[in-house]
């Protein structure tokens, strides 16, 4: 596990990440816009970006796993509560969501919870 | 979709164009300035503590802002380089995990031609996507002129990738030291903001493919971590443009 092992890792996940945004590139060359295929594209981009943030909340690889299921899920829901009751504002429902589950994570912290 | 142009966002102030390119680049550095570099800072500080916990060099996680630019798939590099694991699992799992690469700019990238000569940067250009710069580009670029929306799109990218770079720093030199409920704040702060984004897609097809691909993609990633997420974004984002196109649009 040395220099160059992590030279090597960082070489193979760049040019692993890199071969999809070519491809992409080179779809898109091809692709005309709003047809059927551009149509699905943006579809699959959509849900596997959502996919993505859903699977980070539920199943969380990193330090996030430390929170409980209930914290998170009740402060994502308490977010979105807000974000829906103050007409679609992204800010409002980012801090209220954030504000809630670090209160969750302090009340744990201190053993109240 | 009804309309493939539409911003997934409501544009809250006018959007304008800028009066040049040049002016496009800075518009975009100083959009990027704001939640979107709030939230890049704090799960790149996420990343370089992981960093620093599984031994990685800290200048080479630094580097892999610039050369990876996809937060899960550096993830996966760290914690594969952790365990010894050769290039060949590593280029895998880096596959896996920033797969989202392909369709996003795939969806994206009809909005910079004709206004990228020659066509050839456009490889560059795609690797400045993520999901905080396609949002902006979604956003903001059918409102601008072609030969704004790559410069803009230029300044924004090259501002969150700075941030993150130094945010990759300091996550690396703090690691350990942030007090446990700092940290668990700072590495919530990018699903909750993103999930805000894509809760207020408004447009059909794309609301249809945020349901279902939230609803798949912890499910298939019960059965394959690493291309779990992929495979609920086909499979979500089929059928949402099955439902969208070929159901609702009958008759």
């Amino acid at each position: 596990m040395g220099e160059t092992a992590a030279i090597a890792a960082l070489i193979a996940a760049s040019a692993a990440t890199y071969i999809w945004r070519g491809a992409g590139v080179a779809l898109a060359s091809r692709i005309g816009v709003g047809g059927a295929a551009f149509e699905w594209f943006s579809c699959v981009a959509y849900a596997m970006l959502a996919a993505l943030i859903a699977r980070i909340i539920l199943l969380p690889a990193g330090a996030l796993n430390e929170a409980p299921f209930v914290d998170r899920v009740g402060a994502t829901v308490f977010g979105l509560l807000l974000f829906f009751a103050f007409r679609r504002r992204i800010f409002v429902g980012t801090i209220g969501g954030l504000a809630a589950f670090v209160a969750l994570a302090h009340l744990r912290s201190q053993g109240w919870l | 979709m009804s309309n493939p142009a539409a911003p997934p966002l409501p544009p809250e102030p006018p959007l304008r164009p800028f009066p040049s390119p040049a002016r496009a680049f800075v518009g975009g550095l100083w959009d990027g300035v704001g939640l979107p570099a709030a939230v890049l800072f704090a799960s790149a500080i996420g990343f370089g503590s992981i960093a620093r916990e599984t031994g990685f060099p800290a200048s080479l996680a630094v580097l892999s802002v610039f050369t990876v630019w996809g937060m899960p798939g550096q993830i996966a590099m760290v914690e594969l380089f952790a365990i010894g694991a050769s290039v060949l699992p590593i280029a895998i799992a880096a596959a896996g995990a920033n797969a989202r690469f392909l369709p996003m700019t795939v969806s994206l990238f009809p909005l910079l031609k004709g206004g990228v000569r020659p066509w050839a940067w456009a490889y560059l250009l795609a690797h400045f996507v993520s999901i905080n710069t396609w949002v902006a580009l979604m956003r903001r670029g059918p409102s601008l002129p072609l030969d704004q929306r790559a410069p803009y799109f230029a300044g924004f990218s090259l501002l969150c990738i700075g941030t993150g770079a130094v945010a990759t720093a300091i996550g690396f030199a703090l690691a350990g030291v942030l007090p446990r409920t700092l940290t668990l704040g700072l590495v919530y702060l990018s699903p909750v903001y993103f999930l805000m984004v894509f809760a207020g897609v408004r447009e059909r097809g794309g609301a249809f493919s945020v349901v279902l691909g939230a609803s798949a993609g912890p499910l298939l990633h019960l059965l394959s971590p690493e291309w779990g997420v992929p495979a609920a974004g086909v499979i979500g984002g089929t059928l949402a443009f099955l439902l969208d196109r070929k159901v609702l649009n009958r008759g």
